[in-house]
């Protein structure tokens, strides 16, 4: 190899690292205030008034809690599997951040502008039930082993209702791209997917919320049975990974119903005249980015509003209720396609 | 094409050094006093019975065989998905002889009561 090769090289990685970090930066700090955010909502729709004493209105509360996570005792249960102990909160959080390589921020703002996106981003999510499952197995304690065996079950069923939605999704856009997906959606507020794949977009958010094991759904924690599920046994950071993990999971849940149901970074003004011409100045990122807060702010809501399911009831609504929809709804997709009715 | 992985295999490692430089410090930062009881597994404050790698509900292992199908299915179901405005009807109607199938099987497990929680 000779030098300039090399050195063509080195810019290259060192150019990657760069956009990476500009990914994962935002992210971290993303997820420390959506835990204020959602303290502080919950906190006003109970009538209280959330976190307000670190710092001017409690702003500084996140950075209290990670100070306080890192100096706290990582204690490693008698009986565990060590090492499995120790790797699974890695090989939760890694690829929950390895997913967002693909998501498009703008029209060509995109750090691997990949065919086959969406796979990849199925593949990244169904990894992250391996850190779950070894958790719960190599806590070697009850009711994380318990938190897991719900975990896993829970995640693999949602996850065939989300599949089947996603291919909806897929017949309209012809491209697994998700570039390509959102630009396959312009022309306008009402050919965004939502309004022809509405069945599926309701199924997709449900199941994105399942998926993520948030409430009502949160099966896998349940703290009034099994205390805290499959993280039962960790603490201090091993404990803040998966809290990192689960929250990188909303916020990458939130963008992707963004992208795939309501335009990405379109406007929402296309083809609306003089609403279009004085919003022409707002990039696409700040329309992602409200798109994506709104639906990061119901996943808040829904916590603070509905009591959690109970598990044969989760099951139930995965099996006999969304996979029967998205089944009777993809031949409802393929003839609105066939017709002609989407252009 | 194959270029456009390598941010993906960096991002992939990153993400996993991400996690583990986390746990470093958090180990290297926090005190580290061990003693019997704090080992314990917990379980509302007694001691552990047993092992908890115990015996369990068959039903998981048939969630997750179910699984195995279906996601089958959609993996089928992707690519023919991406084509689909190109296709002919005798195509798409291959795809609904499968689907048709899938469903006589799931109407199938249904009446068998594999997706019922007792």
């Amino acid at each position: 190899m000779s030098d300039v090769d090399f050195v063509d090289w080195a810019m290259t990685l060192i150019w990657i690292l760069v956009k990476i970090v500009l990914i994962i930066l935002p992210l971290v700090l993303a997820v420390a205030y959506a835990t204020y955010a959602e303290r502080k909502l919950i906190g006003y729709m109970q009538l209280r008034l959330g976190p307000n004493r670190v710092g001017p209105k409690g702003w500084l509360q996140p950075i209290a809690d990670t100070v306080k996570l890192i100096m706290k005792e990582i204690v490693v249960p008698q009986g565990s599997s060590k090492v499995l102990f120790i790797i699974a909160p890695i090989l939760f959080i890694g690829p929950s951040f390895a997913a967002w390589a693909v998501v498009p921020f703008d029209a060509g703002l995109v750090l691997a502008d990949i065919n086959l996106g969406l796979l990849y981003i199925l593949a990244m999510t169904s990894i992250g039930v391996y850190g779950v499952i070894i958790a719960g197995w190599a806590s070697n304690s009850k009711y994380a082993f318990l938190g897991a065996m719900r975990s896993a079950a829970q995640i693999v069923s949602y996850e065939l209702a989300m599949g089947f939605a996603l291919v909806g999704v897929l017949m309209c856009s012809q491209s697994t791209n998700l570039g390509d997906i959102v630009t396959s959606q312009s022309g306008g507020i009402l050919s965004w997917y939502w309004l022809p794949l509405f069945p599926l977009l309701v199924v997709y958010w449900i199941s994105g919320v399942a998926e993520t094991n948030r409430a009502p759904f949160d099966m896998a924690e349940g703290e009034s049975e099994i205390v805290a599920g499959f993280h039962v046994e960790y603490g201090g950071m091993a404990f803040s990974l998966f809290f990192l993990a689960e929250y990188a999971n909303m916020i990458l849940i939130s963008f992707l119903t963004a992208i795939m149901f309501f335009g990405g970074w379109l406007s929402p003004f296309e083809g609306l005249g003089v609403l279009e011409e004085w919003t022409a100045w707002i990039p696409g990122t700040i329309w992602l980015l409200i798109k994506a807060s709104w639906f990061l702010f119901m996943l808040f809501w829904l916590r603070a509003t509905f009591p959690r399911f109970r598990y044969d009831q989760i099951m139930r609504l995965g099996w006999k209720i969304f996979i029967p929809v998205t089944l009777v709804w993809l031949p409802v997709v393929a003839i609105i396609i066939k017709a002609g009715w989407l252009d | 094409m194959l270029e456009n992985y390598l941010p993906i295999l960096v991002f992939i490692a990153i993400g996993l050094g991400f996690g583990a430089f986390l746990e470093l410090a958090g180990y290297l930062a926090a005190p580290r006093k061990e003693n019997f009881d704090k080992t314990l597994p917990f379980e509302c404050g007694f001691d552990a019975f047993e092992d908890a790698r115990n015996k369990f509900d068959v039903r998981f292992y048939l969630v997750a065989i179910l699984f195995i199908i279906f996601d089958l299915e959609v993996a089928f179901l992707f690519p023919w998905a991406v084509v689909f405005q190109e296709l002919s009807w005798f195509a798409i109607g291959a795809m609904g002889v499968f689907l048709g199938l899938l469903v006589v099987g799931f109407i199938y497990e249904w009446k068998k009561g594999a997706l019922e929680w007792e």
